[in-house]
């Protein structure tokens, strides 16, 4: 499953980067793409595994910046 | 300046503030520190006063990260820096640097959110609402609510919400937002409405033909927004590169302020020195600066109509050197035109076209219906009867005894014609009344308006071969090809032919593109480095499969697309440059002490600040 969330409070492109990089590392994840023009947050994962690996990207979002948040429509 | 200052977040106007108390409190500490004397903490303990106003957060945030791991992070190593200044007792130069690098920080913020606005009103294409009618009675709704069958009424200056019919009403739509074409489409009652569109003129009554979500509105925006999914090696190289390139400078910085201190017993000169590292280390300037130019590229593509799936296929279709072209639907409009009318028996050509038209009244085959095409403006009689034979033509009858026979040359001769076949006759209609021959109707292909030029200007810009793959005979192909300019025709193709054909032309060395309509060339497309998919507007396959879409099916957006392309990768290639040649630069000057901490950070975000203003020259082409 791909799906899109907006960012908020996203403020460095390093981040982004980094936020990337963590993610990606994250098992069940199949790719991920943090934009920092954007400002959002692209993960495809596992369908079955999909919210939990959403969860985890929060968590290393917030490592990275801490008030960054992913908007959950 | 008041008007600035509301246009601002609140984030924002709370940092304005911040750094305007911080400036005033350290213009009134470095006044006092001129007219006094007194011990070196008090001032230090002064000089806190404007540090903590401007750089509180930064300080708190990099204590968080640390507990989080976060070394190498911005507010981190601008902490460091600024704290270490303090302990060297550089105070105002610690305060200095503190303020600079957050005017820097907001005036980068508002610079990347300036982008971002202006491209999004690039593709403001989102219809914002939908009159629907129910028993007569006018309801508004939102895109999202419209049901397949609702009657829809647009007025002049709305935008179709989704994907319709007309039912009633005559106007002329702007298009522009979706294929960049700005010569306005008018629609009447049976034509179809593409969502997106603004109504100009009349006001309509739709019936809607699809959902919001199916609509090519929605498709085309859920395009655009996943553009970034796919990033171009140069954006790659660039995070990769800022991965080694800030512990690189931070473990310069220990070293520069170690060694040279223990040899020259002159700690505080190599410590000041390491502290501009630091400064310098942050790498956000140079992460920012390649994404921002895709983003913009894409951004000013998307205006002309050209959607493009991410900054990768923009960058490699810029060093494209081969370009592969479909016939039918790309290089000519796949509607015939009557070329030469051959009567036989007395007639005139006249009389053999309505004689045609005719018979093909209720023809699906596109010779039929361009030879309908032909004789619209004639007086055309109906026949009472057709059968249509399959692969070979129409029988229609007339009435009275009067059948006309209309089709290829296998038709005639079973039905015991005399008459002399041409000798390449595919796109021939042959026309008989009874058993007597009444002439030939010849149609042709013909190549796009444009289609010559368009090809001309790849080639002046720097492709170095093009390419025609067809499944049409050797003459029809040679002839388009000779028309246009191609140096390579390869026809007869079978569709599983023409994969393997442009996987014996792929070449690392020298990347191709094709370029089709989508329609039955899905893994063609799929396959080229970059597949191009023409006059997509409502087809989803070759939006599915293609990496670039040129939502109209007007062939000059080729040479444009590629120029887009590479005046993106001028821009990156310029800020890439830039934002490392300054960086090294005065990692230089600071080495060997031509450096102070404000040019530190004036590398910093000055140099972000440069980037973005570079790139969004794009947004001006």
């Amino acid at each position: 499953m791909k799906k899109s969330f907006m960012l908020e409070e996203l403020d460095c492109a390093n981040c982004a980067a980094k936020m990337e990089r963590a993610i990606a590392a994250l098992p069940d994840v199949t790719r991920v793409t943090v934009s920092f023009m954007a400002q959002k947050l692209v993960l495809e994962a596992s369908d079955d595994r999909f919210d939990a690996v959403l969860a985890a990207a929060q968590e290393c979002i917030r490592k990275v910046e801490p008030d960054c948040r992913i908007v959950i429509k | 300046m008041k008007k600035w200052y509301f246009s601002l977040t609140v984030k924002q106007r709370k940092l304005v503030l911040r750094i305007a108390l911080a400036v005033v409190l350290f213009a009134a500490v470095f006044t006092v520190e001129q007219l006094t004397t007194w011990h070196k903490l008090v001032y230090l303990a002064l000089y806190l006063l404007p540090y903590f106003t401007a750089g509180y957060d930064v300080l708190w945030k990099s204590v968080r990260n640390i507990s989080h791991g976060q070394v190498f992070d911005e507010c981190f190593l601008m902490s460091l820096a600024t704290v270490g200044a303090l302990v060297i007792g550089e105070y105002p130069e610690a305060v200095f640097v503190m303020v600079f690098y957050q005017i820097g920080e907001l005036f980068q913020n508002l610079a990347v959110e300036k982008s971002r606005r202006s491209i999004k009103d690039l593709m403001d294409i989102s219809p914002e609402r939908a009159t629907r009618i129910v028993n007569g009675e006018e309801e508004e709704i939102s895109p999202e609510e419209v049901c397949v069958g609702d009657i829809l009424l647009v007025r002049p200056g709305e935008k179709i919400p989704v994907d319709c019919r007309v039912i009633e009403g005559v106007s002329s739509l702007n298009t522009a937002a979706l294929t960049g074409e700005s010569a306005p489409v008018d629609v009447s009652a049976g034509s179809k409405a593409v969502s997106g569109c603004v109504n100009l003129t009349g006001v309509l009554r739709l019936e809607a033909l699809c959902e919001y979500e199916d609509s090519a509105v929605a498709r085309v925006l859920e395009l655009v927004e996943n553009a970034g999914f796919n990033k171009a090696k140069s954006e790659q190289f660039i995070t990769k590169f800022a991965k080694f390139y800030t512990p690189a400078v931070v473990i310069a910085a220990v070293l520069l302020a170690l060694i040279p201190s223990l040899i020259t017993k002159d700690p505080a000169t190599w410590v000041y020195r390491a502290l501009i590292f630091l400064v310098v280390s942050c790498p956000c300037a140079v992460v920012i600066s390649v994404p921002l130019a895709f983003f913009a590229g894409i951004g000013c593509a998307s205006r002309r109509g050209l959607l493009v799936k991410g900054g990768n296929y923009l960058e490699t279709i810029a060093g494209a050197k081969v370009a592969v072209f479909d016939k039918t639907g790309t290089l000519t409009s796949g509607r015939f035109t009557v070329t030469e009318l051959c009567p036989a028996g007395g007639l005139t050509e006249k009389q053999l076209l309505t004689l045609a038209a005719g018979a093909e009244t209720y023809s699906n085959h596109p010779l039929g219906v361009s030879i309908r095409e032909a004789a619209k403006d004639m007086n055309v009689a109906k026949p009472v009867g057709v059968t249509e034979l399959a692969g070979r033509g129409v029988k229609a009858d007339f009435g009275g005894g009067n059948i006309v026979w209309a089709g290829n040359a296998a038709l005639l001769r079973d039905v015991g014609v005399d008459f002399e076949a041409e000798k390449d006759d595919a796109s021939v209609v042959y026309v008989a009344v009874g058993e007597q021959y009444a002439g030939a109707v010849k149609l042709e292909d013909i190549p796009k308006k444009g289609a010559a030029k368009a090809l001309a200007a790849l080639k002046k810009i720097g492709v170095s071969k093009t390419v025609l793959l067809t499944g049409d005979r050797r003459a029809a192909a040679q002839k388009i090809g000779d028309a246009v300019g191609i140096d390579e025709v390869y026809c007869s193709l079978l569709p599983q032919e023409k994969v393997q054909k442009l996987e014996s032309l792929l070449n690392k060395k020298a990347p191709l593109f094709y370029v089709g309509d989508g329609i039955n060339d899905a893994p063609v497309l799929r396959l080229a480095d970059v597949g191009v998919a023409m006059g997509a507007l409502g087809s989803d396959a070759a939006i599915e499969a293609a990496d670039i879409v040129i939502m109209d099916d007007d062939i000059a957006k080729l040479p444009e697309l590629l120029g887009i392309a590479r005046a993106t990768r001028r821009i990156v290639l310029q800020n890439v440059v830039f934002a490392l040649g300054v960086k090294f630069a005065v990692l230089l000057l600071a080495s060997i002490g031509l450096a102070n901490m404000w040019i530190g950070v004036l590398a910093d975000v000055g140099v972000a600040i440069l980037c973005i203003l570079n790139s969004m020259r794009m947004l001006k082409k």
